[in-house]
């Protein structure tokens, strides 16, 4: 009796956590493992591989079949679009949580993208810039930048409402006595919004930052489905590029495994970093 | 009571845990598993299956990969437990890349009724994978359009009959001449479009560059025939790349879309463009006809739909016929159970043997099998079989193998598909684009 007092939660902790451990273990953290077991060895199909040491990283890294040069292009995009998605959304969201008429009713409508698909997207946006593109006798497929604002642009379409949200809930979460301080205190307007409300916002932004970081580095579905990488995979960004190296090149397996932990590390890297920057802002205040 | 409220859940959860991993553990397996390659035959196959099943009791699933993508799919479910217990393999690189998978069925029934039996792959001792279906690809055309262009006053005289057009000079005479008038012929391109969206340019990157490279590897008597000489081949020089730019040349400059908008065409684009009757050429196989006949508002009649070799200007073409061969061959899975695979055998040999499986391949499949249990009389009567059919039967003429099953690998083909891509877009040489694909052979190897 005693004992159950002091911690009831520990007894149950098997029956709570233990379903979604055992499926996490299953099936997240011993694929990973396996994963980058294979990404030391040469195999066809999962289950017949030799361990070769670091064969494959050599090759990724000797750019033999321009791993770099799409790690250059999805470093590029990422830039773009976290900045570009972010700033937009902050925008929408203030101007979202003024007084204005019909204010749901947009939200709404901003948010909607992001519940349709990511191939849907990719082939939607692939006809209409197709669409535009024809007047000048080009299309998507004619040059790689083409593909990369396109890219830019269905990410900053699909992604906007999402964020734009979870700025709405921060923005709503300020307290109107602060804002009303400032005010008295003689505050004008750009002061608030960089005294006032960016601080009270940052747990908003460091969410939203690791949310856009993360899903753009790991975009597949709207590349697979807007440019298919073409012209020669010149607008392949990361995850397409191994998956393509993974499956259409016979051979190439373990290399394509070895640049997918070279991608996961890499991206786990920046998001903890990112993490751990805009927390420590959070903590200021 | 809160305690016996959730040992109840417990038991429950464990309950349905249990009954979950035997779910997946034996209950949908299936005795054979055929991962189709066509996915025009698709419904076709579902239906057999359904049929062996009612007759026999013995589950068939069949699942059909989405076009361009056999390779992954294969990949990723022979690793599966519940592995494919019939396979494709698409010639002899295929059969290299596979052959840890590949059973020996040289005792097969299968194996006994092919009828030329060098057709099969065989490796020392064994037969491993055996052809199902044979194929042959040219130019299609509508010959009403070309009776039309024949028919008119004010063409270049040169060329005055289809019969005339056996080489690629008097090609380009009537394409180019036909595109000069085109307001009168009522078509808006002489070719369908040449579809260079990405996994839509196999009719290029492996259709079309089988004609240089058979000319190539034919010169090299070292070896019995052209593929095998082609399979031996480190470096090809690509000789005729000059004939190859040619008629792919005649292809853009005389198509219905411009050079610049091609990528974003599809295999689908271009056989609706042929059937509404818009362009009177296409480069295409026999397997096109569903397509054809398939597309809304489709104004082709059935008996203007007429083959022609394709014409590259190498010599003696004269003689030349359709390219025939096959990239669909059958392997048996080495790793799934004995009983497995002897049930795929027998699966496959009731398809190819029985009365109800013949007639399934004939009239649902439309095949043109390699088989001697077929009759002449149990051939596909599609316009485009039959049009194979006796192209394949005339003695004059000598058919193009498909040598590109020597093709050193799938990349090679992505690489100059991609090329072709550019070329055709204006931003690169074709000079590029054939070093590109020496060097690629070279490195592929």
């Amino acid at each position: 009796m005693e004992n159950r007092k002091v911690n009831p939660l520990k007894k149950y902790f098997p029956v709570f956590v233990g379903p979604t451990l055992i499926a996490f273990i299953i099936a997240f953290f011993i694929p990973f493992i396996m994963g980058v077991y294979l990404s030391f060895a040469q195999f066809k199909t999962v289950s017949d591989a030799v361990f070769v040491g670091l064969k494959n990283y050599i090759t990724v890294f000797s750019n033999s079949d321009g791993f770099l040069n799409s790690l250059w292009f999805t470093v590029k995009f990422v830039v773009i679009s976290v900045i570009s998605v972010n700033i937009f959304a902050f925008l929408l969201a203030l101007l979202l949580t003024q007084d204005i008429c019909g204010r749901n009713f947009f939200r709404t409508v901003f948010f909607i993208p992001n519940l349709i698909g990511g191939i849907v997207l990719g082939y939607i946006w692939q006809l209409i810039f197709n669409g535009i593109l024809m007047n000048y006798g080009y299309t998507l497929t004619s040059n790689e930048n083409f593909g990369f604002w396109g890219l830019v642009i269905l990410i900053n379409w699909q992604m906007i409402g999402y964020m734009m949200v979870i700025y709405i809930a921060g923005l709503q979460n300020i307290p109107n006595s602060i804002l009303e301080a400032a005010k008295v205190d003689g505050a004008g307007k750009t002061r608030t919004l960089f005294n006032i409300i960016i601080p009270n916002v940052m747990p908003s932004i460091t969410i939203c930052l690791f949310l856009t970081i993360t899903n753009s580095f790991k975009l597949f579905d709207q590349n697979l489905a807007l440019t298919a990488g073409a012209p020669a995979n010149k607008s392949a960004m990361l995850a397409l590029d191994i998956y393509k190296t993974f499956y259409s090149k016979s051979g190439w397996e373990g290399v394509g495994q070895a640049k997918a932990v070279i991608f996961s590390v890499l991206v786990g890297v920046i998001a903890l970093l990112q993490l751990y920057l805009t927390r420590r802002k959070e903590q200021e205040y | 009571m809160k305690k016996s409220l959730s040992i109840l859940i417990i038991f429950a959860l464990c309950v349905s845990l249990c009954t979950m991993l035997a779910g997946c553990g034996k209950g949908s397996m299936a005795q054979v598993y055929y991962l189709n390659f066509k996915p025009e035959s698709a419904k076709a196959y579902e239906k057999i299956a359904a049929e062996y099943e009612a007759q026999t009791g013995v589950k068939v699933k069949v699942v059909t990969a989405a076009a361009n993508t056999y390779e992954q799919t294969l990949k990723s479910e022979i690793a599966k437990k519940d592995a494919p217990t019939i396979f494709q393999v698409n010639g002899p690189i295929g059969y290299n890349e596979w052959k840890d998978y590949c059973a020996n069925i040289k005792d097969s029934q299968l194996y006994s009724i092919l009828s030329d039996k060098s057709l099969a792959i065989s490796d020392q001792n064994g037969v491993y994978a055996i052809p199902y279906v044979v194929e042959g690809y040219g130019i299609i055309y509508n010959n009403e359009i070309l009776d039309k262009y024949f028919a008119l006053s004010s063409r270049q005289k040169k060329v005055n009959s289809v019969a005339e057009i056996n080489n690629f000079n008097a090609l380009k005479t009537v394409v180019e001449d036909m595109t000069t008038h085109k307001s009168e012929l009522n078509i808006k391109g002489v070719f369908a479009s040449t579809s260079l969206s990405s996994g839509e340019d196999w009719r290029w990157q492996t259709h079309l560059m089988n004609m240089p490279l058979y000319y190539e590897f034919r010169e090299n008597t070292a070896y019995q025939n052209p593929t095998i000489a082609g399979l031996n081949t480190t470096d090809i020089t690509f000789k005729y790349a000059n004939n190859f730019k040619n008629i792919y040349d005649l292809y853009i400059n005389n198509s219905i879309t411009e050079k610049g908008l091609l990528g974003s065409k599809s295999v689908a684009d271009s056989m609706a463009e042929f059937a509404t009757g818009q362009v009177a050429m296409v480069q295409n196989g026999n397997w096109a006809w569903s397509q054809i006949a398939g597309v809304e508002g489709n104004v082709v009649k059935e008996n203007q739909i007429k083959f022609m070799p394709i014409y590259i200007g190498a010599d003696g073409e004269e003689n030349q016929g359709l390219c025939v061969g096959t990239e669909n061959y059958l392997a048996i899975n080495s790793q799934a159970s004995p009983e497995k695979q002897e049930a795929s055998l027998n699966f496959l040999n009731w398809l190819f043997t029985s009365e109800t499986g013949k007639n399934f391949v004939t009239n649902e499949l439309g095949f043109i099998t390699p088989f001697n249990s077929f009759e002449q009389s149990e051939q596909p009567t599609d316009p485009l079989a039959r049009e194979l059919t006796s192209y394949m039967n005339n003695e004059k003429l000598t058919s193009v193998p498909w040598i590109f099953t020597s093709f050193p690998s799938e990349n090679f083909k992505t690489e100059l598909g991609n090329g072709l891509l550019e070329y055709a877009q204006g931003s690169k040489d074709f000079n590029s684009v054939s070093e590109g694909a020496k060097q690629l052979w070279k490195t592929e190897r």
